[in-house]
C-alpha cells in the first residue's frame, strides 16, 4: 500500500463550512480535505505538520468561469503562443486567490478555434497555476443585435444543431461550457446536443423572451452569462432572459455577474441576487488588461490606455472590459450588497462550482474534496496565500503593499 | 462520602475542572506514567471541558500523557452522527487538546461484536492500571452511565436496553421523534466506575434533586444506581444549590459547613493530606 502522504493542520484559523465561518481547524492529506474526527478515532493518528494560523480566514479556492485573459493576453488573439498565455495567466491568478478558472473565447474566426481550442488543455494545478477546468466559448452562434464587442462577421447560427457547433468549435474534448443565444435557429437542438455530452450551456448575447429562455432551461441550459449585459432588459410583460431568475422552472439557474463595481449597478446587483441568491456567481470577466501597469499598451488589435487599473480604449473614455481580479469582485460585491462575508465567499466559490456540476469535489471546504482554499487576511480580505491539492501555490510577500 | 455544593452550574464546572487540573499536576504524568480519568459526556460536564481546554490553552495542563476512557456509548448510531458521544468527545474536547488518539477510548456502539467489545474496554481499563478518576454525571432517575435503575450495582461494562424514561428525555436530540433514539447503549458497569481509585459525580439542576436526595440520604439502591458509591472509599458529589432542594436541611448544613475543607481539595493540598478533609 502507498504510504500516506503528511497529515496538515491548519490551526486557530476560521474556515467557511456549510456557509457558516466557524472557528474549526482544517486538516488535508493527499490533495484532500480531511475528517479529523475519523483520522482520530479510526486511524489513531496526529498530525505530521501543525500550521499555526493566527485567527486567519480560509475559504474555498475562487473559481472564475468567465475570464478572457489577463496581462497582456488575450485567450482568443495570440492563437500561436496561446498554452503559454493561458500558462501565464494561470500563474497570475494564483495571486488573486483562483484555484480554477475556465479560460473564455469570445466570437471569433472558425480558423482560430482550430488553432486555439485544441491548445487549451483541461489540466491540473498546482504551483505553475490554477486549474483549467475547461474552455469557456462565449459565442458565436449568438445574436447580432446583442453583439456587445464581439465581432459581426464572425457571428454564427447553429441551424444544424451540435453539427454546427462542430463545425465551427472542431473537437469539443476541452470545453467545459458554451455561451449561445437560445432563440437562434438550431439553438434548441444545440442545447440538447451540447448538454448530452456534459457541457453545460449558458443563455447570453441574446434576445430572447423568456418563454425561450425557459425552453432552453428545459432543454438542459442552467447558467446566463453576465446577467443585464448583452441581452433584453427587463421589461414587465415580458421579463426576457432575467425572468429566468423568478421563473417557475424547477432547475436552479446559475447567472455570471461582473462585480467590479462598474459594469453593473449595485442596486442592479441587489435586484439579482434577492430574487435568486443561488444562483449567483462571481465572474471577473476579465480582459487582458487585467493586471498591466497604467500606460499605453497594445492587446491583438487595439490600443488601449490604462489609468487608474481601468482600461480605456486608446484616446478615449470608453471601458473596454473588467480588469478586477475575483478577490476584489468579492470585496466589491459584499460592500455593495451588504451581504454577508459568508455569501460573497460562497458566489465565488461553491456557486460556480454547482454551476458547473463540479461541486462534488470543489466550492467547499467540506471532507473529502480537493484541497484547493485561499487563506485571507480577516479584515481586509487581502489573499495571504492559495492552496492547490493541498499544496501552498501562492504566498504573499511579507513586504507587499496593501 | 463527600457532598461539596456550590452556587451554580457554573461554579460547579469549574471546581470539577480544577479538581482535574489539581489531580493531574499532583499526579505528574509522564512517558510510561500516565494519570487514567474516566470521563461522562452531557449537559453537565461540558462546562468542565470548556475550563480544562481552557487550561489546557494557559499552558496550565497537558494530556500528553493521560489516558481516558469514556463510559457509553449509543448502539448503532453512526459514529459522526452528532448525538453520538464519539462525536461529543471530539468537537467537545479531544480536538481541544493535546491527548493521543490511541490514549482516548470510547466504546465502540458498532462494534460487530458487542460482547467482545465490552469486554476489550475492560480489559484495555486493567492494561492501564485502573482508573484514577472516574468523572461521571446522573440521570434525573439516579443512573449513572447507562446503568437504568434496576441496573446490578456489581454490573461491568456491557450492551443495556435503555429505559423509556431516557427515551423520552433523550428524543428532544432526535427531532422528538422517540423512534430515532437508540434503544441500547454500550455502558461500563457499577462495578467498572466503582474500581476506580476516586469518583466525581456532577449534579445540577431541580431536576436532578430527587435523584441527589436518594443518592446521599437513602439506602444503597439499585433503583437508583448512583447510590451505590455510598460505599466508594473516594467518591465526591459535586452539585449547585439547585440540585439540594430536595435534602434535609441539616444534610445541607452539614456539608456546606466543610464547604472550607472541600475547597482545600483544589487549592494546592497534596493527595495524600487531602484523604483526611472530611
Amino acid at each position: 500500500m502507498k504510504p500516506k502522504s503528511g497529515l496538515t493542520r491548519f490551526h486557530d484559523c476560521y474556515i467557511l463550512r456549510d456557509s457558516k465561518i466557524i472557528k474549526e481547524d482544517l486538516w488535508i492529506r493527499d490533495g484532500k480535505i480531511e475528517n479529523p474526527e475519523q483520522v482520530f478515532y479510526v486511524e489513531q493518528q496526529e498530525a505530521d505538520i501543525t500550521v499555526n494560523c493566527d485567527n486567519v480566514l480560509i475559504a474555498p479556492g475562487f473559481i472564475d468561469i468567465q475570464i478572457n485573459g489577463g496581462w497582456g493576453i488575450d485567450f482568443s488573439y495570440d492563437s500561436e503562443t496561446v498554452e503559454n498565455g493561458v500558462g501565464k495567466v494561470a500563474k497570475e491568478l494564483l495571486a488573486h486567490g483562483v484555484t480554477s478558472f475556465c479560460p473564455t473565447m469570445i466570437t471569433s474566426h472558425t480558423e482560430k478555434y482550430s488553432k486555439i481550442l485544441p491548445k487549451i488543455k483541461k489540466a491540473q494545478g498546482g504551483k505553475h497555476g490554477a486549474t483549467v477546468l475547461g474552455v469557456h466559448l462565449e459565442g458565436p452562434f449568438i445574436s447580432p443585435a446583442k453583439k456587445g464587442a464581439h465581432l459581426d462577421d464572425y457571428i454564427r447560427t447553429p441551424e444544424k444543431g451540435l453539427e454546427s457547433i462542430r463545425e465551427v468549435y472542431g473537437p469539443l474534448d476541452n470545453v467545459i461550457m458554451v455561451t449561445l443565444a437560445p432563440e437562434l435557429p438550431g439553438a434548441t437542438e444545440a442545447i440538447k446536443g451540447l448538454t448530452g455530452l456534459g457541457i453545460k450551456v449558458a443563455l447570453g448575447h441574446s434576445t430572447a423572451s423568456l418563454a425561450q429562455g425557459e425552453e432552453a432551461i428545459r432543454n438542459g441550459a442552467n447558467l446566463i452569462t453576465h446577467l443585464f449585459n448583452a441581452m433584453l432588459p427587463f421589461h414587465h410583460r415580458d421579463p426576457g432572459l432575467v425572468g429566468l431568475l423568478a421563473s417557475t422552472t424547477d432547475k436552479q439557474v446559475y447567472y455570471g455577474i461582473i462585480a467590479d463595481g462598474i459594469h453593473t449597478h449595485p442596486a442592479a446587483l441587489r435586484i439579482a441576487c434577492r430574487t435568486n441568491p443561488q444562483g449567483l456567481v462571481l465572474v471577473s470577466d476579465a480582459i487582458a488588461a487585467q493586471g498591466l501597469a497604467d500606460g499605453n499598451h497594445r492587446i491583438g488589435p487595439q490600443a488601449i490606455t490604462m489609468e487608474g487599473g481601468r482600461a480605456y480604449v486608446a484616446g478615449t473614455k470608453v471601458l473596454c472590459g473588467s480588469t478586477t481580479g475575483l478577490d476584489e469582485c468579492v470585496v466589491t460585491f459584499k460592500q455593495a450588497l451588504d451581504c454577508s462575508l459568508e455569501y460573497a465567499l460562497e458566489a465565488a466559490s461553491l456557486h460556480p462550482a454547482k454551476a458547473l456540476g463540479i461541486d462534488d469535489r470543489k466550492g467547499k471546504l467540506d471532507f473529502g474534496y480537493d484541497a484547493d482554499f485561499v487563506i485571507l487576511h480577516p479584515k481586509s480580505l487581502k489573499v495571504l496565500s492559495t492552496w492547490i491539492a493541498g499544496e501552498c501555490v501562492y504566498k504573499r510577500p511579507n513586504n507587499a503593499s496593501d | 462520602m463527600r457532598l461539596i455544593i456550590l452556587d451554580n452550574a457554573d461554579v460547579v464546572a469549574e471546581w470539577a475542572a480544577r479538581f482535574v487540573l489539581q489531580r493531574v499536576t499532583q499526579f505528574a504524568p509522564g512517558p510510561g506514567r500516565h494519570f487514567v480519568l474516566g470521563l461522562p459526556t452531557g449537559g453537565t460536564p461540558l462546562g468542565m471541558y470548556r475550563k480544562l481546554i481552557q487550561f489546557y490553552k494557559e499552558g496550565k495542563i497537558s494530556f500528553k500523557y493521560v489516558k481516558t476512557f469514556n463510559m457509553d456509548e449509543y448502539v448503532g448510531l453512526p459514529r459522526d452522527h452528532p448525538e453520538s458521544y464519539h462525536y461529543y468527545m471530539w468537537n467537545e474536547f479531544f480536538k481541544h487538546v493535546d491527548i493521543e488518539p490511541g490514549n482516548a477510548h470510547v466504546l465502540d456502539g458498532n462494534a460487530p461484536d458487542l460482547v467482545a467489545e465490552c469486554q476489550r474496554f475492560e480489559d484495555l481499563i486493567q492494561e492501564a492500571g485502573g482508573v484514577h478518576l472516574f468523572i461521571g454525571g446522573i440521570g434525573p432517575d439516579g443512573h449513572i452511565a447507562f446503568n437504568e435503575p434496576g441496573s446490578s450495582l456489581v454490573s461491568r461494562t456491557r450492551v443495556k436496553t435503555l429505559a423509556y424514561d431516557t427515551l423520552e428525555a433523550n428524543k428532544r436530540f432526535f427531532g422528538n421523534d422517540i423512534s430515532k433514539v437508540p434503544r441500547q447503549a454500550l455502558t461500563v458497569g457499577v462495578g467498572t466506575v466503582m474500581d476506580a481509585k476516586e469518583v466525581m459525580i456532577l449534579i445540577t439542576g431541580v431536576h436532578k434533586s430527587l435523584a441527589l436526595a436518594k443518592a446521599v440520604e437513602e439506602g444503597v439502591n439499585h433503583m437508583w444506581t448512583v447510590s451505590a458509591f455510598q460505599q466508594h472509599a473516594q467518591t465526591l458529589f459535586v452539585c449547585d444549590e439547585d440540585a439540594t432542594l430536595e435534602l434535609r436541611v441539616k444534610t445541607v448544613k452539614y456539608f456546606k459547613a466543610l464547604s472550607e475543607e472541600h475547597q482545600k481539595m483544589i487549592e494546592g493540598v497534596p493527595v495524600d493530606e487531602q484523604r483526611v478533609i472530611h
